[in-house]
């Protein structure tokens, strides 16, 4: 577990070495036995700035192609419509897992980049989460907030965000015999991600809901577990926000 | 003062560890627990239990910096957590007192409120709370690795370091 001392400190003073070579010097002693490899600018991943720069956005044709191929992919060995959908969610998953802590580091004042300024608060209640999703994560995904946000009027613990145009179908034709298949379960996927990392456990569905206006219009069923809403009803008992 | 920090799951599996000891003052960056060679289980244990009560705490406050949350008074030991937004928990037990030579000459020159001292102070509190913080700037980098996934043991060597400077610059 102990450290040598030497460790920081040869990992940035260490001559470059190129791609091809072993580090087996003895002027790299560190990761050599480490194994770690480094790229040939010497970069990891921890020197670099976790802030978006303005101008850092996929393009859409490059997602529209990778998405397709994901979809071929997730099509695979599938035997009905729901475990095509099972598929894209548990490929959305983890990254809305990893996406809430990037986006809580990113909701810190100042920019965040110094260490004196406080990160932002986790959720607590089920309101800030989505509107964490509503204002936050959508905007990150796909530079929009979600176009609506909508409680259940019969179950409270079912909750309705809308999206009129998702990025993931606009894209994607479907055959007529899995008329039942959104390809946006990718995106239910990456919300429930999200809510279950947050500690809210919950199913994610996506819905078609084609309207004249909006062919495309999604409907995301968020369910929240009972356990869940047990915690928001002690919570609420206590007044805490 | 001593540290023992250490990164806990979602589901409580460690997933690293990292023992080291005061910087500031003339100390030598190597930890000397009360408790001597147990300290290695000792410190897991006590860690341990304290997440119980960072598990009771984490729904009264939406701060990720939790403060001190526990004591294990036998050791004079203080367990600090910080909780990221996905249920990861960061937890710091902090020993006060010096290499067991050194500590006499040393109090005196000290005031009550440093670091090394008092582990309750303000500055003490402040202090860690800028450890943590820059931990946790480095630990969302490791989450942006898309073959990491939560709950894997974090073996990056450069994580590591950056963990083991933070460490040097804030206790």
């Amino acid at each position: 577990m102990a450290v040598p001392p030497s460790f920081s400190t040869a990992m940035y003073s260490s001559p470059s070495y190129s791609h091809d070579s072993r580090p087996s010097s003895s002027s790299t002693p560190s990761f050599a036995g480490a194994g770690l490899r480094l790229p040939s600018n010497r970069k990891t991943i921890y020197d670099r700035n976790l802030n978006r720069s303005r101008n850092a956005e996929l393009s859409r044709a490059s997602f529209a192609f990778l998405f397709m191929e994901m979809v071929t992919y997730a099509q695979k060995k599938i035997k009905s419509v729901s475990d095509f959908e099972k598929k894209l969610n548990e490929q959305g998953y983890p990254l809305g897992m990893k996406l809430l802590d990037l986006l809580l580091y990113r909701a810190s004042p100042a920019g965040s980049s110094s260490s004196s300024s406080t990160p932002a608060a986790r959720p607590l209640r089920i309101l800030p989460l989505l509107t964490l999703i509503n204002n936050k994560l959508y905007p990150l995904l796909f530079s929009r907030p979600a176009d609506s946000l909508e409680q259940d009027t019969s179950d409270p613990s079912k909750y309705m965000i809308i999206d009129n145009t998702p990025l993931t179908n606009t894209y994607i034709s479907i055959p007529k015999e899995m008329s039942q298949l959104s390809v946006a379960a990718f995106i239910a996927g990456i919300i429930e991600g999200l809510c279950d990392g947050a500690g809210f456990q919950c199913k994610v569905s996506a819905h078609n809901q084609g309207t004249d206006v909006w062919p495309n219009r999604t409907v995301f069923l968020v369910a929240f577990d009972e356990q869940v809403m047990e915690r928001e009803r002690e919570l609420d008992r206590q007044g805490i926000k | 003062m001593s540290y023992y920090f250490v990164v806990v799951s979602p589901t409580d599996t460690p997933m690293f560890e990292y023992t080291f000891g005061t910087s500031k003052a003339g100390g030598s960056g190597q930890a000397h627990f009360r408790n001597g060679e147990s300290s290695r289980y000792m410190n897991q244990f006590i860690i341990h239990a304290a997440i119980d009560v960072a598990e009771e705490v984490q729904w009264l406050s939406p701060n990720m910096w939790l403060k001190v949350i526990d004591h294990y008074a036998p050791t004079n030991s203080h367990i600090s957590c910080f909780m990221t937004g996905t249920n990861v928990r960061f937890m710091l037990l902090h020993q006060p007192g010096g290499p067991p030579a050194a500590a006499g000459s040393r109090t005196s020159t000290l005031s009550s409120s440093s670091i090394a001292q008092n582990p309750l102070s303000p500055q003490t509190d402040e202090a860690i709370r800028q450890f943590m913080t820059e931990v946790y700037e480095v630990w969302v980098k490791t989450m942006m690795n898309p073959f990491y996934k939560i709950g894997d043991e974090i073996k990056s060597p450069a994580f590591r370091a950056r963990v083991a400077a933070a460490g040097r610059k804030w206790l």
